[in-house]
Order: C-alpha cells, then structure tokens, then sequence
C-alpha cells in the first residue's frame, strides 16, 4: 500500500493547467478577495450553517446557488455545515415565524464563540412582505443579536458574496 | 381548439354537472336542505349551499360518486362563518358552502371520507374555531403555542398584532403516534434539518433499518400570511401571493390574479395571458432541473447534481436579463403582466429551449444507462395508484401514480386553452417514476414555451383595474409547477381584501409521504421525501 502512494507521491500531477476559461468577472473578483479574508481570519476556512427561520423559501434557492458550478462557494474557502456545533456563522432567514422562535435560539446557543449571525433577505433584515404580527417576530434581530446583513428579495448569489465580504472585511 | 377537443370538454362538463345535481338530489332525500346557486358566484365553478348538518353527508356523497376532494377555507362574515369545500370531477369544480354561528359553529366532519381533509379541517379549527364534531384524528395542527386554544386568529376579533408572549414556548407536548415493543425504537428529525431547507418535523418509529411509522409535524413556518392578506389592495396581495412558497412565485401570483380578476369581472388581454404562460412553464422548467439534479444528488450521483445545476443557471440568468428577476417574482400584477417580450428575447429564449432540450437528451441517456441511480430509484418510495387515487395526489406525485389531472388540460384557462397540453403520467408509483415525470414535463414545457412564443398575440400588457363590489368573490385554479393551485378571494366595501386563501398542491401531497416512507429503510427517506419536494411555507402559510 505504502509502495503505491510512494509512487503516486512521486510521479505527482502531470496534468497541463488549461487557460481559465472566462467567467462571470465579478464572481471571480469578489470570490478572490473572499478567499484572502477567509485566509486570514478563518485559517482558510469559514463554515456557515443556514437555518431558515421562517422564510418563503426563495432566500434558500439563492443560497444553494452558490453551491452551482457558476459561483462554486467551497473553491473561496466557504462551505455550509450540517450542524451549529461546526459553525462559525449563522445564516438566518426568513421573518423569524413564532414557531421558529425556541429552535432559532437553540441552535444559536449550540454554535460555538466566536459567532456571526448574518441576516438574510429583505425578511430577515427587517420583516420583509410579513413584518411583526401573532405568527411572525420580524426580523431576526428581534430574536438573536445580529452582526450583518444582506438585503434583497431573494438576494443573488453575487448579493450573498458581497455581503460574506462586507461583513468580514477589516474596518475603515 | 380542434373540433375533438372542445366536444370533449362538453362531455367532461357535461359529466361533472350531472354529477353535482345527483348530488343534490341524493342529499333531499336524506332530508338536507341544499340548493344549487345559479349562476353561482365562483364562476366557472358551480355552487351548492346546503345546511351544515348536511357537510359529513355530502363529503360521503361525494366521495361514493368519485369526486376529489381539492380544498376548504372558512371566512368571518361578520355575523357568523362561511365554510367552504371545493370538489372535482372530470375538470369540472363545485364549491360546497354552509354558514355556522360565530358562537360555537359545529358540524360533522369529510375527513372520514377524503384524507385529504384531515389536516385541513384541523387547521380551520385552530384558525377559526372550528369543531368538525366526528373527525378522526381532532389533534391540533397549524396551532403550535403562539397562541392559545381558545383564540382564533383568522375571527376578525382577533388582531393581526395577536397577544404574543416575549418568547413562543416550543411546541414540546404534541400527542404523537406511538409504537411499543422490543426492538421499536423512535427517530425524532428537525424541526431544523442537516441541510439548506425549510424546516419540519419528522417522527420516524423504526425497527433496525426500516420505517414501521412516520408521522409529520408541520407548522413551524406559520407566519400568518392569510391574517396579513386582510386589508391589502390587490397590488399588495399579489406581492404577498408570490411570497407564499418562493419557489412558486409566479404560482401563486397567477391564482391570486384570477381569482381576483374574476372578482373583478376583469379579462385580460391574451398577450398577457400568453406572457403568464410563458412565465410559468419557465418556472416549472427552473423546478424540474433542480429536483431532478437534487435527486441525484440525495443518492450520492454528484454529476447529475452539477450538471442540471448548471442547466439551471443557465435559465436563472436569462429569467434576470429578459425579466429583471431570477425567481421571476412581482412579474405578473392584477389586470396582466409587467412585462413584455422583445423579439429578441423570444429569440434567445427560444435558441435556450432548443439548446436544453438537447442537453437534456444527452443527460437522459447517461442517466439511463446508470444502474446504481436505478438501484436507489427503482422501487423506492412507492405511492400504489389506488392510495394515489384515494388521496387526490395532484401534480407530479399524483401523475406518477396515474393520476393524469392536469389543471392546464382538464379545467383549461388561458392560454392553456388555446395550446396543445400534453401530459405525462407513470403508473408505477416509486422514486424512479417521479423522477422521470419530471423529465417529461420538463421536455412538454418546453414545447409549451414554443408554442407560445411561436403565437405570441400583439396587444396590451394588462387591463386596467376596476374596484369590485363589496363582497365580490373569486375562485381560481391554475397548475403551478407542483399541481394544482387552488384559490379563493373576497373583498370588502373599499376594494380592499377581506379574505386570502392560497392552497398550495403541498397541503393535499403531504399525507402522502407517511405512506411513501413506510418498508422503506431510513436513509432512503431523504430521497423519498425530495422526489415529492413539498412546499413547507406553501403548506403553512
Ligand atoms: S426575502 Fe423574499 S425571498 Fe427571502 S424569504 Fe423573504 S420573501 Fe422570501
């Protein structure tokens, strides 16, 4: 077994680099300046879990596009968890349902220090098209102390970039 | 419409009229007072009110002359409560109403009859104080503990503010099913799950690897939107309508639409009709590639998870630069649609159908020829055509267990009407059946893009809007990408909303899961349960 790794070791990689093919030029330039931040801060590794705390669902589509090889998230060093234990940013969406209320703080409770919540979608930001009423608590900064936030309805994925960056460039 | 395909639809009509004024009869003679409202007022439904003493008696009725059961809503009329029931048979709708006393309205229950209406009358209980006096399973259901048993928040004397505590309890007493016995051991999942997705509860009783049980728990995204719908103008209802399940944006946005415009008595114009199409069948494209990669996905087959994700990229960034949305929300406002189809982008659309069917075509065949995709597929997750059929599954649940009901080609609106629907159907019943449905519906959508594009009318956008009476009411069905939409809407004396009631094709296929699951081992629920991918905001609202 040794002898095969040996050899494997040895030969190395031979394949040819082939010339990047154009991509979309923005996710390219926000996406490297992501991976330096997530180099520096995060040892080269930021691990977000998503909980949706009440949303429509169309913030979630958004998100697992940045999972699609167009936009291909994990390459910057960002990669979603399964669990909160694992998880150095909470990215909540949704108005926060009454419902939800227990199991969103529980799950904030379960993720280690240091932890970002980061409010996703015009819902989560400040209540969206649900605002506060007998089933909704509004935004998530209603429920959890909140550290950024990415508006839209849904935001796009390259909304989502900027907004990861926003959050964890260094202060002017 | 060829001269075959309107006699057809007479006969089809034909059928449900007769079945409905049998209805009638059969329920005099038991000694009900119903009657038959002519011309009813949700057009083009037919409308029966009868005493509630009556209700259990017309659900068995019904139910014995092979009606599906598709929806009930209840509204606050001042003065007491409406209750609604709406019923199908061969594309044709009936609307059952009876009035209740706001002081303790009671009657006896359909859910003995139509499975489907289980949860939903538990759920009309909870938001309106409802008692369905011989339901079988009288359990709570949307109500968790943000409010309490007594208050009811969908009775106008209820405010939309309610009477929250700082923090809502979790909803930690619910009665689940039980199993005992040696080696019967419980898996309680979410209602947060390991995944990027809506969350829910799942109660799984298991023996080693196999389900023996499955009872779901729904209702953690409850965030009032039918209470919220209360007082918006019909521009901000349709803002709303397209928040219901984001997913189903142009969905929900089109049922709102009609069902107002109906209200309205507003026609729109046929570019508009055809423009609404042509969003839908785009959305319904955009769905079907992300099932179908998210399949594959769920079974560790990552070249299909990236290359339908790619596919459905492609058509995101094309709902963006021709639409100015990639979900393709707030597109389609009451009277129209705001926005037009340049030729160009016909064009482009069309070079884009033409391209994805091709691509699609290689994909089908690498996929074909994959026997441990059709390891995990095949035989998984079966829904026999029988309990298919006893539920009323619609959409591509109901239609890969031989349920051929298709809103857009049973009960045709335009321009449904006007094209040449085709519909794909499975009868096995199994993972492996709806996963291939929804390749075919993808392949019929995009003819259906064509089609249109191909005919694409000239002419206003949209219609004006005209103020409906107080008390105006309007009902619409449409096939959203999961099934059939059903909707129903009333306005108060200033034109505003008074009442919203969406019904999402989830809250009539959820059931069926419990049964999908059962024999199934564990880790294949993840699969069974994405090859329905149920709407959780859609269902609770
Ligand atoms: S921000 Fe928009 S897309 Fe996101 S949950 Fe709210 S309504 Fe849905």
């Amino acid at each position: 077994m040794l002898s095969l790794y040996g050899k494997i070791f040895r030969t190395g990689t031979l394949t040819e680099r082939v010339p990047r093919p154009v991509r979309d030029e923005a996710v390219e330039r926000e996406g490297e300046k992501l991976k330096a931040i997530v180099g520096k801060r995060f040892q080269g590794s930021l691990a977000i879990r998503q909980v949706d705390a009440g949303s429509c669902n169309g913030c979630e589509l958004e998100i697992h596009a940045l999972n699609n090889v167009y936009y291909d998230i994990e390459r910057f060093g960002v990669h979603f968890v399964a669990s909160p234990r694992h998880a150095d940013v909470l990215l909540v969406t949704g108005p926060v349902s009454r419902h939800m209320q227990a199991p969103l703080k529980r799950v904030y409770e379960a993720t280690a220090d240091p932890k970002w919540v980061i409010a996703v979608g015009d819902c989560a930001a400040c209540g969206g098209e649900f605002g506060v009423s007998y089933a909704s608590c509004g935004a998530v900064a209603n429920v959890l102390p909140v550290d950024g936030v990415i508006p839209g309805c849904p935001p796009m994925p390259i909304d989502l970039l900027r907004g990861l960056l926003a959050l964890f460039s260094p202060r002017r | 419409m060829n001269d075959s395909d309107s006699s057809r639809l007479e006969t089809i009509h034909a059928k449900g009229g007769e079945g409905f004024s049998s209805l009638c009869l059969q329920l005099a003679q038991q000694h009900i007072d119903a009657h038959a409202v002519d011309p009813g007022p949700l057009p083009p439904a037919t409308y029966l009110e009868l005493e509630a003493a009556g209700w259990g008696l017309a659900g068995q009725l019904a139910c014995q002359q092979g009606m599906r059961w598709a929806a009930a809503w209840a509204e606050d009329v001042g003065d007491g409560l409406a209750l609604m029931a709406c019923l199908e048979i061969a594309g044709s709708y009936l609307i059952l109403q009876t009035a209740l006393p706001a002081e303790h309205p009671e009657l006896p229950s359909q859910a003995p009859y139509y499975w489907a209406a289980g949860r939903v009358e538990r759920s009309i209980h909870d938001l309106f104080g409802v008692c369905f006096t011989d339901h079988p399973d009288p359990k709570r259901w949307t109500r968790h503990q943000a409010w309490d048993e007594k208050t009811h928040p969908l009775r106008k004397s209820f405010p939309v503010a309610g009477f929250p505590l700082a923090e809502t309890p979790p909803d930690s007493d619910y009665p689940f099913f039980k199993a005992h016995g040696a080696s019967v051991y419980e898996i309680p999942v979410g209602p947060i799950h390991a995944g990027i997705i809506e969350p829910g509860h799942f109660r799984f009783q298991a023996i080693g690897e196999t389900v023996l049980h499955l009872e779901e728990r729904l209702g953690y995204v409850h965030k009032g939107i039918e209470k919220i719908a209360e007082g918006r103008d019909p521009g901000e209802l349709a803002r709303l309508a397209g928040r219901v399940s984001g997913d189903t944006t142009v969905g929900h946005t089109w049922a709102a639409c009609m069902a107002m415009e109906r209200a309205a008595r507003l026609e729109i114009p046929p570019r508009a009709a055809y423009i609404r199409g042509i969003l839908a069948e785009r959305e319904r494209i955009i769905n079907d590639l992300w099932d179908l990669g998210s399949l594959c996905n769920d079974v560790g087959f990552g070249f299909g998870y990236y290359q339908f994700g790619r596919l459905r990229e492609l058509w995101l960034r094309e709902n963006l630069t021709t639409f100015g949305h990639r979900l393709l929300m707030d597109r389609i406002v009451p009277g129209g649609v705001m926005v037009d189809i340049t030729d160009e982008a016909a064009d482009c659309m069309r070079n884009s159908a033409v391209s994805l069917r091709q691509e699609l075509g290689e994909l089908a065949r690498t996929l074909d020829a994959n026997s441990s995709l059709e390891d995990r597929f095949l035989g998984t997750g079966m829904l026999p055509v029988e309990t298919a059929a006893a539920l009323g599954a619609v959409g591509y649940v109901g239609r890969a267990s031989g349920q051929t009901f298709d809103v857009r080609k049973d009960a045709p609106y335009p321009p449904y009407d006007r094209l040449n629907v085709r519909v794909a159907s499975e009868n096995q019943g199994d993972v492996s059946s709806r996963f291939w449905v929804r390749y075919k519906e993808l392949r019929a959508a995009l003819r259906l893009i064509e089609e249109m594009l191909g005919d694409l009318p000239t002419g206003a956008l949209s219609t004006p809007w005209q103020t409906p009476q107080e008390g105006a009411k309007g009902f619409a069905a449409v096939e959203g990408w999961r099934g059939e939409i059903v909707c129903y809407v009333s306005f108060d004396q200033n034109g505003r909303i008074r009442r919203y009631y969406p019904r999402d094709p989830s809250v009539i296929n959820w059931p069926a899961l419990e049964k999908i699951a059962l024999n199934n081992l564990v880790p294949d629920f993840p699969v069974c349960n994405k090859s329905m991918n149920a709407s959780y905001s859609g269902h609770d609202l």
